[in-house]
Formats: structure tokens, C-alpha cells, sequence
């Protein structure tokens, strides 16, 4: 069987030595795939990469920008939500204030009513109570007389001294209720 | 056949796997520098498969990729990144992207064919290819230095500067053959032997579970299942070997090219 390899050997050829055919089908595929990767597959490959490089560049700005306005966005609402605070706390002041101040007009014309009433009803009490005075006055000379009259049996209507005594002694009653009072 | 020269009558002959596979007969143009024989036109097939698919693959580059957009641009990806910035950097990755990228994808899509059923035989198993493109890598390597360095990228790369002179007299032909003569044999050598060898194994692996079941019979399928399941992990290994071999052969052009252009130089 060595034998045989060997004389296998001698017949073959050296795989160590290339045929002219073994390099024309060698540099053709080389030069192809060569020409193939530099001139097309590689030029595709780096334009796509470029425009994917930039496309996600441009996405970062897009979303910094973005970030940017809404920093914006939430920095003028903030402002706008402090001011309306301070309006609310100024109108609400301004409210109570207010409200105070109707209150103490409310009470002032109060009092000044009541003792408006209160002034009425005195003066009205006194008018009535001068009213009774005089009447009473009246009343009572009469009554006087009368019970005095028929006391003594006679008329005293007439009698001016009579009428003098009772006016007197009625204005001393009268000096003697004012002196009470 | 090796064995077919001397015929066994009665034991059954085992034909194992030889190196005349590399050399099968011609179909078209036999004895011209345009012979075609079945692993020639197996090349021409993978680079109407690599224009093809590439060609689709980046024809409507669209910016959010599709599933087959998105596979050709982490294959383009994984060259980009992984071997030509990472050790060249950006200004010179770009520049010998094309050349990185060429010598991965034929070199992995020539390997991967050892592997397919019908095919069984790698576009890099015969000497051409590697040689070719490891003589693309010398001259890209040599073409960095050159322009990078015009007048002092042979003065120092022959004569290493912070050397004693006396230690010339070695230092000087060890760089020489290194540089000039071990690359591109070292290159070319690694990935014709990795896939010559590789095809061998699968097919003395394979040959003998036919031997086993179908030549011999009786207790020896036993033996054949052992082989057939050598030979089925083998063939995994071989995927993972094509992968490697092209991955080494683009990180070594790429690590050559960088050693060029280094500011030492």
C-alpha cells in the first residue's frame, strides 16, 4: 500500500507548484470581489453610515431643542402661576379689607339707628307724659273741688280764692314729684 | 484512482483520500491557462454568489436595516470594526478596508464550500488562491511602508534602529527573510494546508464509514459508526476552521500593514 502512495505520488502533481490555470482563476476572483468591495459594497456602506450618523445627530439636537423649549415652557408657567398666586393673595387681602370696612359701616349706621329709636321713644314718652300732666292736672282741680265741695256743702266753683288754693296746691305737688324725680 | 492500478480480486480495496482530488480532470479549455476543472469553476460560482449577494445586499441601503441588510452590514461590520480600525485605525483602516474586507469574504465563502455536500472542496485547497492573495497582502504591506516612510522604511526595517551594529550581521538577513520571504510563504502555506488537510480528514473519515458498512458488512458497521461520527464532528470543526483561517488570514494582512506604517519605521 506505501508503494501504491508512493507511486500515487510521483503521479500526481505538487500541490505546492500552481498551474497557470490555478492563478488565471485565482486573480480573476480576486480582482472581482476586490473591485466589487472598494468600488461598490464599501462606498454604499459608508454613505449610508454617514447619513445614519447624521440622521441620529440630528434626532440628539431635535431632542435637546425640544428639552430646551419645554425648560422654557415650564419656567414661563411657573412665573405665570407665582403671579396669579400673589393676585389671588393681593384680591383676597383687598376682599377682607373691604369686607371689614362694610362691617363697621353696617354697625356704625346700627347704633346710629338705634339711638335714632331710642331718642324717638323718649321724646314720645315725655310728650305723653306731658299730655297726662296737664290733663291730670286738670282732672284732678276739678275732682278736688268737687270732693272739697261736698265736704263743706257749698259750691267752691266760683270762688276765686278757692281756685287760687287748688292752683297752688297743685304746683307745690308738682314741685314735690320734679324735687323726686 | 491510486488503487486502481493494482487490482485486489478478493479482499475488498480501501481507496482512501489523495491528492489527485485536488487536481480533477478538466471540463473545458484542457491543456490552455483557461483550464477549467471542477474547483476552478466552483471559484467562478462563489464570486457570482459574493456580487451577488452583495450587490442586493447593499443596492436600497435603507438607514433603520432589514433583516438581510442588517446580516451584510454586521458581516461588513465585523471587518470594519473588528480588524481593520481596531489595528489600523480610522484614517488607515478606511484605506485598506477594501483589501481587508476582499482577502475575509473570499477567503471564508472559498473555505465554507469543503464543506458543502456535493461540492466537498475547498476554492482555497489549491495553491493559487492563497498564494495570490498573500502576494496582494505583500504588496499592500510593502506599498504602506513605501508610501509612509519613502526613504527610510527599507533602511529601517532591514537595520532596526537601537541595535548595536556589530549585531547587523544576524539581525539583518533573520528581518529579511521574515519580512520578505516568511509572510507571504507563512500566509499562503497556513490556509492552503488547513484546507487540503481538512478535506482529507473528511474524506478518509467518510471513505472508511462506506468501507465499513457497504465493502466489509457484518460486525465491522460498528467501526463505521465511530467514523461516521468523526466525521460529522469533523465537519464542524471544518466550519469553525474556515471562519478562523479567514479571520487570521485579513488580521495578519491588517497586522503586517500597521507594522508598516508604524511611526518606528
Amino acid at each position: 500500500m506505501l508503494a501504491e502512495l508512493i507511486i500515487a505520488a510521483e503521479e500526481a502533481p505538487n500541490p505546492l507548484l500552481p498551474a497557470w490555470y490555478d492563478i488565471v482563476y485565482s486573480l480573476v476572483p480576486f480582482i472581482l470581489i476586490l473591485l466589487l468591495f472598494w468600488r461598490v459594497v464599501l462606498p454604499r456602506m459608508r454613505t449610508m453610515l454617514d447619513e445614519r450618523a447624521a440622521l441620529i445627530e440630528g434626532g440628539i439636537a431635535k431632542a435637546e431643542s425640544a428639552q430646551a423649549e419645554a425648560q422654557a415652557a415650564l419656567e414661563e408657567y411657573n412665573k405665570l402661576l407665582a403671579e396669579g398666586r400673589a393676585e389671588a393673595a393681593k384680591i383676597r387681602e383687598q376682599a377682607r379689607a373691604e369686607g371689614t370696612a362694610i362691617i363697621a359701616e353696617l354697625k356704625e349706621q346700627a347704633a346710629a339707628e338705634a339711638a335714632r329709636v331710642t331718642a324717638t321713644a323718649q321724646q314720645q314718652i315725655e310728650a305723653e307724659r306731658q299730655a297726662a300732666l296737664v290733663s291730670l292736672r286738670a282732672e284732678v282741680g276739678s275732682l278736688a273741688l268737687d270732693l272739697a265741695s261736698g265736704v263743706i256743702g257749698e259750691s267752691l266753683a266760683d270762688d276765686k280764692k278757692a281756685t287760687a288754693l287748688v292752683d297752688r296746691f297743685l304746683a307745690d305737688l308738682a314741685t314735690d314729684s320734679k324735687a323726686k324725680q | 484512482m491510486p488503487f486502481a492500478s493494482v487490482p485486489a480480486p478478493d479482499a475488498p480495496e480501501f481507496s482512501g483520500p489523495s491528492i489527485l482530488d485536488f487536481f480533477p480532470p478538466a471540463i473545458l479549455f484542457e491543456g490552455t491557462p483557461f483550464e477549467l476543472n471542477r474547483i476552478m469553476l466552483l471559484r467562478l460560482v462563489i464570486v457570482a454568489i459574493l456580487i451577488l449577494l452583495f450587490w442586493l445586499g447593499t443596492r436600497r441601503m435603507r438607514l433603520v436595516p432589514g433583516r438581510f441588510q442588517g446580516t451584510i452590514e454586521m458581516g461588513l461590520d465585523f471587518v470594519r470594526v473588528n480588524i481593520a480600525e481596531d489595528l489600523l485605525g480610522k484614517k488607515d483602516g478606511q484605506r485598506f478596508l477594501p483589501l481587508i474586507t476582499t482577502i475575509f469574504f473570499l477567503v471564508l465563502f472559498m473555505n465554507l464550500t469543503g464543506i458543502v455536500p456535493g461540492i466537498n472542496i475547498a476554492g482555497t485547497s489549491v495553491i493559487g488562491l492563497p498564494l495570490v492573495l498573500a502576494v496582494a497582502a505583500y504588496i499592500a504591506f510593502i506599498y504602506a511602508g513605501l508610501r509612509k516612510h519613502p526613504w527610510t522604511f527599507l533602511r529601517n526595517a532591514l537595520f532596526p534602529p537601537g541595535v548595536p551594529w556589530f549585531l547587523y550581521i544576524i539581525v539583518t538577513p533573520i528581518e529579511f527573510i521574515s519580512m520578505f520571504v516568511l509572510r507571504p510563504v507563512t500566509l499562503t502555506l497556513r490556509l492552503l494546508m488547513n484546507m487540503i488537510v481538512g478535506h482529507l480528514l473528511l474524506v478518509l473519515f467518510f471513505s472508511a464509514t462506506a468501507f465499513f458498512m457497504v465493502d466489509l458488512g457484518g460486525w465491522w458497521i460498528a467501526a463505521s459508526a465511530v467514523t461516521l461520527a468523526f466525521g460529522t464532528a469533523f465537519t464542524f470543526f471544518e466550519i469553525l476552521v474556515a471562519v478562523l483561517q479567514a479571520y487570521v488570514f485579513a488580521l495578519l494582512t491588517a497586522v503586517y500593514i500597521q507594522l508598516a506604517l508604524a511611526d518606528e519605521h
